[in-house]
């Protein structure tokens, strides 16, 4: 890694070169995806807002008691907080961070950045986004027109603002991003990791291409067959994928399209609970929703079958006339 | 029933602002009071009206009472032309095919700079706001209306820190740095409609709302407005504008 953290070409280029691309079975469990998330990764994670998170793969990390985690996202929410309040990420890399526009400021996220034991490295959204879109390119940098005379660049002296060599014009690079392990949750995918996604793609494309390794989680494994049958709706490639882990409501309470919306009574008692006591509120959630559950369907069952069929049918809505 | 008792802040936000929004434009909106805005304007008087959405959204219609919590929801992509990715929506604003981008904001200044980053010193904040999302990018690369509450410790002098660029430090300071397209076009809030002059680009009172005095604005404001000698007063909600405003907002969302 370079003083930009910039990954150097010929790093990338090996990695890639050593990586075993194959048309192969790739599914794991959690527990066993988790193991390919070393302390210290810089982690990139897919989805946006409450949409796709990568919640079950988060939650197993949290259960595995995690260290020293850099974490990038295009907007951050719930999962932010939970990635600072277990104390397993210590630096966020995003656009925007609160639990949600409706909650107003995110306590855990201001307890920990204002007592500076973690930091949040704000970009702007475009910026996130074509940082994995250098990283994904094999660039080292990409220009856009954005944050220049901002107060957002002049804490972010790893953008460099230059001349154009062809227009004079200013312009700022934002440096590749790269990330060792991206996670990324989508509706099917086959054992190989070819990942079909419904909706809103987000940046996950982009962050699959540049991601040194990709962990998928997947509401459902379905057949190869069944992914040649529409190959236009694979949208990443089984050669960048590592693992794959089949977790139904696997970013719960968040939604994914189609299939379910946000667990919003979930959300708000969760809110309420840690804005209220930012360690202690957030400590017995960790109990109770993340260490305490045996399994992931156990945690689910603790949401309750209510809400989470509540959420299911709304979010099958989306394609009702 | 008085003027001011027909309509609550947030409501006259919205329609304010959605009144500003023609047809045939292609308008980026933010969530909350814009995403709001642009549907009203969409259901008044402009079906033609293109709403994109930074989750990846291009040309929205959003149902009435199924508001999305955020502009990354699901519910954003309902009776859409398209999706994309959250990179290439964003990318439209820099190719410029948005003609305006609308927002709402915590704090605002003189020339137009929007702060939603850090109250007090960012390396040591009283308090860590959370950040730009798309609104850096959006109030960088083209015409911006923002809609907000109009309170004096939100109007300053100087942000604490210009998360999203309005007009710098005014004169030609914005396409100096590197901005050559779009900036502030207008401030709407419950007390008046604002507009920006074209030498200082310092902000300045276009119309007052019913019932609001010029005293009234320059008291809840931390700086020194420019007025004309004459106000223009804006034209009350109609009925048909609030009606239509809480058939879409029916559990009150986000016109508490």
């Amino acid at each position: 890694m370079t003083a930009s953290g910039v990954t150097p070409y010929a790093q990338l280029r090996q990695d890639l070169a050593q990586r075993d691309k194959s048309l192969r079975e790739k599914v794991v469990t959690l527990e066993e995806a988790a193991s390919f998330v070393p302390d210290g990764a810089s982690v990139g994670l897919g989805g946006s807002t409450m949409s796709r998170t990568p919640m079950a793969m988060i939650w197993q990390l949290m259960r595995a008691r995690k260290k020293g985690l850099t974490c990038s996202r295009s907007i951050i929410s719930t999962d932010g907080d939970l990635l600072f309040g277990s104390g397993i990420c210590d630096h966020i890399i995003t656009s925007w961070f609160a639990q949600g526009i409706l909650w107003g400021l995110s306590k855990v996220m201001r307890h920990h950045v204002e007592n500076g034991s973690a930091n949040y490295e704000e970009w702007s959204h475009m910026a996130v986004g074509m940082r994995f879109r250098a990283g994904g390119m094999g660039v080292p940098f990409l220009p856009i027109r954005s944050m220049l005379g901002s107060d957002v660049l002049r804490i972010r002296p790893e953008a460099k603002e230059i001349d154009c060599p062809f227009t004079g014009e200013k312009l700022l690079l934002v440096p590749a991003l790269n990330p060792d392990v991206a996670l990324i949750h989508v509706q099917r995918c086959d054992a190989y990791g070819n990942a079909q996604m419904d909706g809103l793609q987000f940046m996950d494309i982009d962050l699959a291409m540049a991601a040194k390794r990709v962990i998928l989680t997947t509401e459902r494994i379905v057949s190869n067959d069944q992914i040649r049958r529409a190959p236009d709706q694979t949208k990443i490639p089984f050669f960048c994928v590592d693992a794959v882990v089949e977790v139904p409501y696997g970013s719960a309470p968040h939604e994914c399209y189609g299939l379910y919306e946000p667990m919003m009574k979930h959300m708000s008692q969760y809110v309420a609970q840690v804005n209220k006591a930012p360690v202690e509120g957030m400590r017995e959630y960790l109990e109770k929703y993340v260490y305490g559950p045996a399994s992931w369907n156990e945690y689910l069952s603790l949401i309750g079958l209510e809400e989470i069929l509540e959420a299911s049918q709304r979010g099958r809505s989306i394609y009702n006339d | 029933m008085t003027e001011a008792h027909r309509y609550t802040a947030t409501e006259i936000l919205a329609i304010l602002s959605a009144r500003q929004l023609k047809d045939g434009q292609v308008v980026f909106a933010g969530v909350g009071i814009p995403l709001l805005a642009a549907t009203l304007a969409q259901r008044l008087r402009c079906p033609g009206l293109t709403i994109l959405f930074e989750g990846g959204v291009v040309g929205a219609f959003v149902e009435p009472g199924k508001l999305p919590p955020s502009t990354n929801d699901q519910r954003c992509t309902k009776r859409a032309n398209m999706v994309l990715g959250s990179t290439d929506v964003l990318l439209l604003l820099q190719r410029g095919y948005v003609d305006i981008g609308f927002m709402g904001g915590a704090q605002i200044d003189q020339f137009g700079n929007l702060n939603s980053s850090f109250i007090g010193d960012p390396a040591h904040p009283k308090t860590r706001l959370p950040g730009t999302g798309g609104g850096n990018d959006i109030s960088s690369l083209t015409n911006m209306i923002v809609a907000m509450k109009h309170e004096k410790r939100r109007f300053v002098e100087q942000v604490d820190f210009i998360t999203s660029p309005g007009f710098l430090r005014g004169g030609t300071s914005r396409a100096d740095s590197g901005l050559p397209a779009g900036g502030m076009f207008r401030v709407i809030t419950e007390l008046a409609v604002f507009g920006f002059d074209d030498a200082e680009r310092r902000m300045k009172v276009l119309a007052l709302n019913p019932g609001v005095s010029r005293e009234e604005v320059q008291d809840n404001t931390g700086f020194d407005l420019v007025f004309d000698a004459q106000n223009a007063i804006t034209e009350p909600p109609t009925e048909h504008e609030l009606s239509t405003l809480r058939m879409l907002d029916p559990e009150r969302l986000f016109t508490a």
